[in-house]
């Protein structure tokens, strides 16, 4: 693997250590389409990552390669120093990544305490004949989970809304309730799936707190794709634009930002 | 007042995640179930038995199966008379190959084989939902019922085709055969019953329940947490079919003693225990008890008051409980999905914060 090694300090004092996930020349065809032709990139250890691009980019598909919806036809992904062979959606989340989608993915029926607790079934050992007894091995598992869980809660300040169905909660506070239940699963690398969507600037403001601290915290990993290009510019460590399927820039967001083909592709080209 | 959750404090997780989080539920709960095992065994007769006890606890452990399986794991069934065959035809040839073994084994091993035939009949839930998968495990259901119809090893050759249960004692009690008594049937469907309501809720409000509930809730999304789809199924099938049998085999062994396939493990069974959890309520283990309470009640009532009170002719009152059936069942969809045990819910909340609105 190339530059593996080298990890630095960004300005604001956080460490981004060695390649944690790359992507090699991916190639994703639907039938005729290419949604996304020979696109390589890195995501580091400890850093945050955005994918940006117009509407239609591939963007998401890319998003779904990574989370093993989506099965390239040409390319590897590298994961953790080794290559990842073709995987189910649940092993990629045994394995450590997790994600959020673009419109919220919860579990409507169930309360945002059950919502999250299901981030840590991958924690969870005891068979079903403990399960069954419910008294010592099961019972035991379960306050250990859900100690795990009030931490989250509380991290993302949701405690009074703990017991509510879902189904109840406006829009905001489902988003966050879907980072909760992605961050109880102490994810390695967290994928963000426009994290901001149809929020207002306070809500934005909240999420872009939530988002920096789960960072600066845990430590965790995280790659996301967003459209608010203010919150792009300001959160992350580095960027890879896409549009078309293709790869156009890739760098800090000062280096995107004065990148001619990324200027092009936002505010179109003339063709004469 | 009577029913407060205010100075009711939890100091730990564990106590928070009880059955019974409020200390009058829990009390409630108790006096239920000494009720049930100290008085009532005293003053059973064969009539209360034969007409509401013992088919009404028998058909809740068959309604918590199917409401793992529909109410928790989002699978529709309707094989749950097939099931329930494959519980009665394993009893009958346990009962009959292994004469000396407790019967209290054979019916947990009936349930155990029966769990093993629906997890195989669950396989293809993994490729079909809804209303296909509705219609595969209806043929599971014709199918089942012609297997025991056709093939005479499960009914021993004998020459009507019929199976009978033998007597079977527990601490030298009979329970099966036709020196039971009333008492004794209905004690050995109340253990059975308490016991499959503890398992069931006690996988169900825990990693079990909740891996079953993300499948029904968001399949997608299920997988991106890291449930396996096809093992949350199949268990989901299992826990079900378990119960299921075990139901099938103690309504054959216990409450009937002799069971002609096709008459009594028929279609119109899938359809009354998908019915009860309908109206009981999908994804509540209270909801099981209602509906099958309900179910079991409803047509004793109806001839009670129709036929004895009304002087009604027999047949009107029971094409009247038909209509009022259905009736009620699209009245369930359409208005409360949620069942009886939503209305108990509800009905909860408002005595919790009684008389003020809120």
């Amino acid at each position: 693997m190339k530059d593996t090694v080298d990890s630095y300090v960004t300005a604001d004092g956080r460490t981004i250590g060695g390649v944690m996930m790359e992507m090699r020349n991916i190639t994703l065809r639907f039938g005729g389409v290419k949604a996304i032709s020979d696109i390589s990139f890195d995501i580091r250890e400890g850093e945050i990552r955005a994918i940006i691009g117009p509407n239609g980019a591939g963007k998401s598909s890319m998003l779904n390669v990574i989370s093993g919806f989506y099965h390239p036809q040409e390319g590897e992904v590298w994961f953790r120093g080794a290559k990842r062979p073709t995987m189910k959606p649940y092993q990629v989340a045994q394995q450590g990544i997790a994600r959020t989608f673009q419109n919220i993915a919860l579990f409507e029926g169930m309360t945002v305490l059950d919502n999250v607790m299901t981030g840590r079934l991958n924690k969870m050992k005891v068979g079903m004949f403990g399960q069954a007894i419910w008294k010592g091995a099961a019972e035991r598992e379960e306050v250990e989970n859900r100690e795990a869980v009030e931490r989250v809660i509380d991290f993302l300040e949701i405690q009074a809304i703990r017991k509510t169905p879902v189904g109840r909660l406006p829009y905001g506070l489902k988003k966050r309730v879907e980072l909760a239940r992605a961050l109880a699963a102490e994810p390695k690398l967290l994928l963000l799936d426009e994290p901001m969507a149809g929020m207002n600037v306070e809500e934005k403001e909240d999420m872009s707190r939530f988002i920096l601290d789960v960072n600066d915290e845990f430590g965790t990993t995280i790659a996301l794709i967003e459209h608010d290009m203010g919150v792009v510019m300001d959160l992350s460590d580095r960027v890879v634009v896409m549009d078309y399927g293709r790869k156009i820039g890739d760098g800090t967001p000062d280096e995107v930002r004065n990148n001619q083909d990324v200027i092009d592709a936002y505010l179109g080209v003339s063709h004469d | 007042m009577l029913y407060r959750e205010a100075g009711d404090f939890k100091t730990s997780y564990a106590a928070d995640s009880q059955t019974f989080p409020i200390a009058f539920d829990r009390y409630r709960y108790w006096a239920v179930l000494a009720v049930a095992f100290l008085v009532v065994p005293f003053f059973v007769n064969d009539y209360w038995a034969n007409a509401i006890l013992v088919p009404f606890l028998i058909y809740a452990i068959a309604a918590i199966g199917l409401n793992i399986l529909t109410g928790y794991c989002g699978q529709v069934s309707l094989g749950t008379g097939g099931f329930m065959a494959v519980g009665a035809f394993a009893c009958y040839k346990l009962m009959t190959a292994f004469p000396d073994v407790s019967i209290v084994i054979h019916l947990i091993l009936s349930g155990v084989i029966t769990a093993a035939v629906g997890a195989a009949f669950g396989l293809p839930s993994l490729r079909i939902k809804g209303f296909y998968l509705a219609v595969a495990t209806l043929a599971a259901q014709f199918f089942l019922v012609w297997l025991f119809n056709r093939v005479p090893w499960f009914y021993n050759y004998s020459a009507s085709g019929q199976i009978n249960a033998p007597e079977r004692t527990v601490f030298g009690v009979p329970v099966t055969g036709p020196n039971t008594e009333a008492w004794a049937q209905y004690l050995i469907c109340l253990v059975f019953v308490t016991v499959c309501a503890i398992i069931a809720r006690n996988l169900t409000r825990g990693t079990q329940g909740r891996t079953w509930m993300s499948i029904r809730d968001m399949d997608i999304a299920a997988e991106i947490i890291g449930v396996n789809p096809l093992k949350a199924k199949l268990t989901a099938f299992a826990v079900s079919s378990f119960f299921v049998g075990i139901a099938g085999a103690l309504f054959f062994a216990v409450y009937l003693g002799a069971v002609e396939v096709g008459e009594v493990f028929g279609i119109q069974k899938s359809f009354l225990v998908l019915f009860m959890i309908i109206i009981g309520g999908l994804g509540s283990i209270f909801g099981s008890f209602a509906g099958a309470a309900f179910l079991v009640i409803l047509p004793v009532a109806l001839k009670l008051v129709g036929v004895d009170l009304l002087g009604w002719p027999t047949d009107l009152v029971a094409h009247l409980q038909l209509v009022i059936i259905g009736a009620l069942i699209m009245f369930f969809l359409i208005k409360e999905p949620h069942g009886l045990a939503q209305w108990w819910r509800v009905a909860k909340e408002k005595l919790r914060l009684w008389p003020f609105p809120y």
